[in-house]
């Protein structure tokens, strides 16, 4: 591909500072069962190129499913024409530099490929799995889904870029509903498809499988008969499945420079942090160690280099509590002024790179579990999530969850159903009290962060251990 | 509008001249005991996206996918791909896909409440629409903006939705549309939401949408005021309805969501709570926004009443839920999620709605609802745009963010006052995967004691 890509970049005709061809072919298989009937069974290959043109300081695109030469010419020409057009209107003259010369290739660690089952293997798991979520029959549906994805991009440009990165992933789910009459609770391997990994087929069946499936199905029919979570404010505990979307929600996307430029205003909206508060604004306790890190073998969303071909690095954003750097990508980067990452990201062929988020994980501290719980008076333990709402300007956020514990004296005690807790970003980020030890630290994923105009849903990994929080709202279902 | 700044409709499709010889191939390999269904979905779309009354990026795509369902016996499985509208290419994928999927439905175990195909419904429609082209995009938007904080996205062009099967059902739906989905800003960060869609730009028709807006951020010039949280009367603007009734769609009006416990309106269905006798939702598709068809290639009834007078008369039923739970259906998609929902007007009119209001707030849109207890129907999000606190009918100042938690059995059961006796249309403006067609037609809604907590 990257020899035809070449040749086509070769031939075309448009007077440009810039040219970039970035082709991408995604396969997906899709297994889904529910109640132990099949409910998706398929393969879908979705594949195309996207060409990008920058003349006049204005990049224009022109994306086609059609792979042949022609289609390409005729894709580079409409991007220049693009370009031209609204190059009177351009944000910011962009040069070359936004889209520096790289060479290289990365391809995800796996040790099963994805095609290691066969369709009928896959479904048998599924079917059994379901199987054993169903402890009573008080579970009013059992769902188990294996998606088994393989991503491929090229990359070449008028500059001597040539980059191939193969992304291997497996993203896995199951779950439960139970019913008793008007109550409904859900439970689910630590939130909806949260283990998303790169890698293939060695990642599943996990070897503890079916005792967990159990547990999942077992905590569902346990929450019926649970107290609802108390209305109170109190310390709270959340778990690294919990953890990941706090993470996501209140520290990634508030630190996307294109969001603190205003490009997301209209969509997914702005931020409260402001280009001055980097290098200065203390976000959190001094607990709080964040990194942007795209190098950790198997995290969901690792690569070397972004869409735009910026090598990627770990970085710190957040360290010792103190805002380091924003999620930019070069663009960003030259309009703000601040230091970013390599970050921009398209989620497929027919859309434009822009800011995102990759793998960002809160660092461990040194507390095991036992401490970190024997230490809480009062308080509650909370584990997946199962709702999230934020501000657009991701500072008032409401999160709830699906299971939850009681904590007094020091011990796990009660289960608690429908526990939610509400609180504002700062002011939560300082509350953080004590952090967990590698022991504790736990690393998912999902494969839909939604952001962008037009929209685009990309795939983020989290890491986190057990973090302590004092002092937050914490409350219940019903009325 | 000058006529080089416009596209005018094209009315045949490359895309449409290479389906309907994919169809007639493919469904003449198919073996006696095979049943097939094939789904179409195409856009030529044209993006541009601003900020600051400038523009951000810009760009055009191409796009199609081909969808293929293969079932034999009680079995069933699907592939999908890039669908170019070149024959020479889109063929060889087809029977390629065709030879696998005969491969692998033998490995997949039986679906006992498989829908085969049936029926003999074909449809045949082409929406023309005149859109301004590629070039003439930001000419035609920034200079009416010049000088002002504006923000938003325009797409436009094409998209088809097709559907073929071996039972002899052929659809075919095209239309060009375009829309502008836009902010406007204040230096503070206060902004007035707008949205300028249709199937025929109109340069008279943008510039008096803008002048509205315009007239509306005027409003917003005031210092925001913070509002304790607590629970105020409360007037949801359409746009806000619309954000609310979207809701419905996940996890609401499904039948299959009814019979496994997960709909909000579970309560309402058992008669254990009630919503308003003001409160009227049906799928209505006389406008003919988006295709009737479903992925079964059945047409919905014109009319479909949800919730009547705050009784639930039908939920959401496809065949496949029919088959499985022993109900008759209703034409419903895949999802079983509304798809060209309405909600009636009352008897509020558009000169009282601050008077009755009285003292409260007056909230223009609603941001990033979620379910906080899904089975008492109780939603959380945020306030956004132009909200404002009103003191004895007159608008006081623009507010701070608010965040809500407030069940839909209060705010359109117990607490709803009225709803305003206009409707507006809001349209679906959604760009995932590809651009969205539809929206909703919604009237405001005034409520008692609407409950903020953050």
């Amino acid at each position: 591909m990257i020899s035809e890509l070449l040749r086509a970049i070769e031939s075309l005709d448009v007077p440009a500072d810039w040219v970039g061809l970035r082709a991408v072919k995604e396969s997906v298989g899709v297994r889904a069962v529910r109640d132990g009937l099949p409910r998706s069974n398929g393969k879908s290959v979705n594949q195309g190129v996207m060409v990008e043109v920058l003349v006049k300081g204005q990049i224009g695109y022109g994306a086609t499913n059609s792979l042949d030469l022609d289609s390409l010419r005729a894709a580079a020409k409409v991007a220049y024409e693009q370009a031209i057009a609204a190059s009177p209107w351009a944000i910011y003259p962009l040069t070359p530099a936004a889209r520096p010369k790289v060479v290289g290739e990365y391809v995800s660690p796996f040790v099963k490929p994805l095609d290691a089952l066969t369709p009928g293997e896959i479904n048998d798991l599924l079917v059994q799995l379901c199987k054993t979520l169903k402890v009573s029959d008080q579970i009013v549906q059992a769902v188990a889904t294996a998606i088994a994805n393989e991503t491929e991009t090229w990359f070449v440009s008028s500059n001597g870029s040539e980059v191939y990165q193969k992304l291997v992933m497996l993203e896995t789910h199951f779950g439960v509903t139970a019913q008793d009459g008007a109550i409904v609770q859900q439970r689910s391997n630590n939130g909806y498809l949260a283990h998303c990994y790169q890698g293939g087929w060695e990642l599943f069946p996990e070897p503890n499988l079916w005792e967990r499936a159990a547990q999942v199905g077992e905590q569902a029919v346990e929450l019926l008969t649970a107290e609802d979570c108390p209305s109170e404010t109190t310390t709270l505990v959340l778990a690294p499945d919990q953890m990941m979307l706090q993470i996501h929600e209140s520290v990634g996307h508030p630190l996307e420079l294109d969001r603190i430029l205003g490009d997301e205003r209209n969509y997914a909206g702005g931020s409260f942090v402001k280009p001055q508060d980097f290098g200065q604004l203390s976000y959190g306790s001094k607990l709080m160690n964040i990194t942007f890190n795209p190098t950790v073998p198997g995290e969901f969303a690792s690569y070397s280099f972004d869409d735009t071909g910026a090598p990627a690095t770990r970085e710190y954003l957040i360290q010792e509590g103190i805002l380091q750097r924003g999620l930019g990508s070069l663009e960003s980067q030259a309009r703000t002024g601040v230091p970013g990452v390599a970050c921009a990201r398209a989620s497929s062929w027919n859309r434009p790179p822009i800011d995102r988020m990759a793998n960002l994980n809160l660092e461990p501290g040194t507390d095991s579990f036992e401490a970190l719980i024997g230490d809480v008076e009062r308080g509650v333990y909370m584990e997946s999530n199962r709702s999230w709402s934020i501000d657009d300007q991701r500072y008032k956020f409401q999160f709830g969850c699906e299971y939850a514990k009681l904590i007094e004296n020091g011990k796990l005690t009660k289960t608690l159903r429908n526990p939610n807790y509400r609180a504002t970003t700062p002011e939560f980020w300082h509350s953080l009290k004590r952090i967990g030890d590698n022991t504790t630290w736990q690393m998912y994923g999902t494969p839909f962060c939604g952001k962008g105009e037009p929209n685009q849903v990309i795939r983020v990994g989290h890491g986190s251990p057990v973090c302590v929080f004092e002092d937050v709202e914490v409350f219940g279902g019903g009325e | 509008m000058m006529l080089e700044t416009v596209t005018q409709s094209k009315t045949s499709s490359p895309m449409e001249s290479t389906f309907d010889p994919i169809v007639t191939a493919v469904l003449s390999e198919l073996q006696t005991d095979e049943h097939l269904t094939l789904q179409l979905t195409g856009e030529q779309s044209q993006f541009v996206r601003f900020n600051g009354a400038k523009v951000r990026q810009t760009g055009s795509v191409s796009d199609g996918e081909l969808h293929l369902t293969l079932m034999k016996g009680d079995r069933n499985g699907y592939r999908e791909f890039s669908f170019t509208g070149k024959l020479e290419t889109d063929l060889p994928q087809a029977q390629a896909a065709l030879k696998e999927l005969r491969e692998e439905v033998l490995q997949l175990p039986d679906d006992p409440y498989l829908v085969l195909p049936s029926g003999n419904a074909t449809s045949h429609e082409v929406n023309a629409g005149k859109l301004l082209i590629g070039g003439a995009i930001a000419s035609s938007i920034l200079p009416e903006v010049s000088g002002l904080d504006f923000t938003g996205i325009y797409a436009g062009g094409s998209l088809i939705r097709a559907y073929a099967d071996s039972a002899g059902q052929k659809h075919w739906f095209a239309t060009e549309t375009f829309s502008l989905d836009y902010s406007l800003f204040t230096a503070d960060g206060q902004a007035v939401k707008g949205t300028f869609a249709g199937s025929e730009w109109s340069q008279e028709a943008y510039a008096a949408k803008l002048a509205e807006s315009k007239l509306q951020l005027e409003r917003l010039s005031q210092t925001p005021k913070a509002i304790p949280k607590g629970q105020y009367r409360t007037y949801l603007a359409p746009a806000a309805v619309a954000e609310l009734m979207g809701m419905l769609s996940w996890g609401a009006v499904s039948e299959s969501s009814m019979q496994r416990g997960g709909s909000a309106l579970g309560l309402l269905q058992r008669g254990e709570k009630q919503l308003s006798p003001q409160f009227t939702l049906r799928e209505n598709f006389s406008r003919g926004l988006v295709p009737r068809f479903n992925s079964w290639g059945e047409i919905a009834p014109v009319e479909l009443p949800i919730i009547e007078n705050g009784k639930l008369v039908n939920t959401l039923i496809n065949s496949r839920t029919a088959k499985e739970y022993g109900k008759t259906a209703n034409g419903a998609d895949g999802g079983e999620s509304l798809r060209s929902p309405e909600v009636s007007p009352g008897n509020l009119a558009a000169t009282d709605i601050l008077s009755k209001l009285g003292t409260g707030l007056y909230l223009s849109n609603l941001h990033y609802l979620n379910w906080s207890d899904r089975p008492t129907g109780r939603i959380t999000g945020m306030t956004r745009y132009a909200c404002f606190w009103v003191e004895n009918g007159e608008i006081v100042a623009p507010i701070e963010n608010l965040r809500f938690d407030e069940s839909l059995y209060r705010c359109f059961g117990e607490n709803l006052l009225d709803l305003t006796d206009f409707q507006e249309f809001i349209p679906e403006v959604g760009t995932y995967s590809n651009r969205s067609l539809g929206g909703i037609w919604v009237p405001g809604a005034l409520s008692e004691e609407f409950t903020y907590t953050l």
